[in-house]
């Protein structure tokens, strides 16, 4: 193992290139670019084997190439965000039904309008029905650690489903960390070659993406919900074999610190997780019970692991990197739903960050502080918003 | 017998496309993969659990059937298996030269070893006959009616020949299904050139064009007896060959007998486009050397 400070979109791209993608498509969007030229140059010098790389004519063209080479038998790759990801949301809905075990990064990043290139997680949150695995990342060593679990899950027989792993754009994609770089021999040794028992062949003719009128659509709902469902199995057996092989344990479908007698647990998903972790730590020494719940594992939902862990807590405090809006946050509200009942905990839902915005410690803390003392209300807040005036014309 | 594209399947009487398309797999010799965008194909072969396809066959949705077929071409090159079959798409006018016009640019820019024919039946046929970018002028559609004011679409026929040229695609052709001999002549010239290919096949739909399901062959060869539908062919950009026309028919022999132009012999602006119409012709015959 190498030890390199390295920037996140190279952490990434040479992990999918361990992986030995036999297709890769790419179409530039920003903060995403970097990894897919990374990709090209690996390309261009002759460091992807067979691979073939394919500049499409757009994300939608993207994501149509890999249905066509996954359906064949290819293991493949994008990257993409933002504008890009909602474009090819068609085609990724007909891949998850397809159960094309596609492997993408989404460099989170804000839709427009109005326009922004900077990060949260609205993009993929858009996606979140679409039956494909969503896993967030906290670093990037995370981010190239989730790689070859990615294809290993995605492509696990039980699973056969598009997988996204979703790093905070900038923050992550552009960040310098150090990141013990994988051998390929460790990921040889952990992904086998993609071969799956049903493929588009001469040598065995079969109509992939049929059309079912009502006597036989809901069978195959049915059947993607249950692979969802599976997932969630197939993950943690792959999380631990990961932890096992390379020593570093990132934890199950959610990773907690400092939970024990918490009587407060704060929630986060993404690159926020790790000022997250410090406030907490922060206030643990002052005393407060205080907790982290950091969910990795967003689709499919860890529902269980939630209850499990905020079976005594008393206040839930959510940082929120998205809006769905007319309602509120994102994950408070698939949080909620999987503790009634459960919990008669109060959540406290705070959007932070949006478009960038930065989300200074203070911020953090303020939050956590103000719903353990009561002084906000329960539910869904902006926070880090300036003072003011709308102007309805 | 193996087959390639069996009976059984869903399409109108009299439709075309089936035509169309076991000319194709039967050049082909069954040796290839398909991919059929959604549209009326899609729709009367594809059912769960009753497929009439014998070849690999792979439907995603609308608009990207070309980039599916460059994205199997790509996973054959990569995994040493380009040896197993020619990658075909067979896609409507609307897929075409309307929605999917951006993947098919794509696709032949790249210059992929995909056959692409486009199965040109002038509408969008699946959901009742729309105006598409390869409707001709005056044509009866339903989002362009014949009304008291308008007769039928007004604009002309998107040339999606000298779209493919302009990629610099190494084969281009249009055919019609009354010859099937020349489809499947111009398949096999067609895969034996390495790269994109795109072949436009007159489709006529029963339905949508208002035609007796006893005479598709008949309409679509008067297509081209009256040169509003051009046989040609071209490799590397050169015109090759043409279907000559023995008597070139005059363009109301073809409008009559289908219900989508029959308003055009009483609408006040009918003579216009019906003179329209026979100026294309005209336009194609002398262009293309039509007339023997
Ligand atoms: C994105 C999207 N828009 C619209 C449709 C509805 N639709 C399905 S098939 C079709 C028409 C197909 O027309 P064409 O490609 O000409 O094929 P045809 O049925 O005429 O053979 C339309 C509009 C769709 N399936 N997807
Ligand atoms: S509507 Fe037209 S194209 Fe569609 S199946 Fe019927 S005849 Fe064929
Ligand atoms: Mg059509």
């Amino acid at each position: 193992m190498v030890r390199k400070v390295v920037r996140g979109f190279y952490a990434v791209a040479y992990a999918v290139k361990l992986c030995r993608p036999a297709v890769i498509c790419a179409y530039p969007i920003t903060p995403q670019t970097e990894i897919v030229e990374n990709l090209a140059t690996m390309y261009a010098n002759g460091e992807l084997g067979n691979c073939q790389y394919i500049t499409a004519e757009s994300e939608f063209g993207a994501a149509s190439i890999l249905v066509g080479a996954s359906a064949t038998g290819a293991r493949t790759f994008t990257a993409t965000c933002s504008q890009g990801l909602i474009l090819m949301s068609e085609v990724l809905w007909n891949a998850a039904g397809m159960r094309l075990p596609i492997v993408m990064v989404i460099a989170n990043r804000s839709l427009s309008a109005p326009l922004s290139i900077w990060n949260d997680h609205q993009d993929s949150m858009a996606m979140r029905d679409a039956c494909i695995i969503q896993v967030y990342v906290e670093n990037n060593q995370e981010a190239h650690d989730m790689i070859p679990q990615a294809y290993k899950i995605a492509e696990n027989k039980d699973v056969m489903l598009p997988f996204m792993v979703c790093m905070d754009g900038y923050k992550l994609t552009h960040a310098y960390e150090p990141v013990d770089l994988l051998e390929q021999e460790t990921v040889d040794s952990f992904l086998p070659p993609y071969d799956p028992p049903i493929k588009l062949t001469t040598k065995d003719p079969l109509t992939f993406g049929c059309y079912a009128p009502p006597h036989c659509y809901m069978e195959f709902r049915v059947v993607m919900q249950r692979a969802m469902m599976r997932a969630k199995k197939v993950m943690e057996e792959v999380f631990k074999e990961w932890a096992e092989l390379t020593g570093r344990n990132w934890g199950g479908l959610i990773a907690t610190d400092y939970m024990d007698n918490a009587e407060t647990a704060v929630v986060a998903m993404g690159s926020v997780v790790g000022l997250v972790r410090e406030v907490v730590e922060e206030m643990r020494k002052d005393g407060k019970k205080v907790g982290l719940v950091k969910i990795r594992s967003f689709r499919p939902f860890p529902t269980e692991e939630l209850r499990k862990v905020m079976k005594d807590v008393e206040n839930i405090v959510v940082f929120e990197r998205a809006v769905s809006f007319g309602y509120e946050g994102p994950v408070s509200i698939d949080l909620k739903s999987a503790l009634f009942g459960h919990s008669n905990a109060k959540v406290y839902s705070f959007a932070v960050g949006l478009g960038g915005r930065d989300i200074p410690r203070d911020l953090i803390r303020k939050c956590i502080n103000n719903a353990i003392e009561g002084k906000v209300d329960e539910g869904f807040h902006f926070e880090g918003v300036k003072e003011f005036e709308e102007v309805i014309i | 017998m193996k087959f390639f594209f069996s009976s059984g399947h869903g399409a109108c009487p009299g439709c075309s496309l089936p035509i169309a398309v076991k000319n194709v797999l039967y050049a082909l010799e069954g040796k290839c993969f398909v991919v059929n965008p959604t549209g009326c194909l899609e729709i009367i072969s594809s059912q769960y659990d009753r497929s009439a396809w014998g070849v690999p066959y792979i439907h995603s949705v609308f608009e990207n059937a070309a980039a599916v077929a460059a994205g199997i071409d790509a996973a054959l090159k990569a995994l040493g298996r380009k040896d197993e079959g020619h990658v075909v798409v067979f896609a409507g006018d609307g897929a075409t030269a309307d929605i999917g016009i951006g993947c098919l640019s794509g696709m032949f820019d790249r210059n992929h070893d995909v056959l692409y024919i486009c199965l040109d039946n002038e509408a969008y046929q699946n959901t009742g006959n729309q105006q598409s970018g390869l409707t001709p002028p005056g044509s009866n559609t339903t989002t362009t009616p014949a009304g008291k004011i308008l007769p039928g679409k007004i604009g002309r026929k998107k040339d999606m020949v000298a779209f493919a040229l302009a990629h610099k695609i190494p084969y281009v052709a249009t055919a019609s299904v009354a010859y099937p001999n020349d489809i499947r002549r111009k398949v096999k010239r067609a895969v034996e050139f390495e790269g994109a290919k795109y072949i436009q096949i007159l489709c006529p739909c029963v339905t949508g064009w208002g035609i007796n399901s006893n005479e598709t062959i008949k309409v679509a060869r008067l297509a081209v007896e009256t040169a509003l539908y051009p046989i040609v062919e071209y490799e590397n950009g050169e015109l090759v060959r043409v279907r000559k026309i023995k008597e070139r028919k005059p363009v109301e022999e073809y409008l009559k007998i289908q219900r989508r132009f029959r308003h055009l012999f009483k609408h006040p602006k009918g003579r216009e486009i019906i003179e329209e119409l026979q100026r294309i012709a005209d336009e194609n015959a002398k262009r293309f050397g039509l007339d023997e």
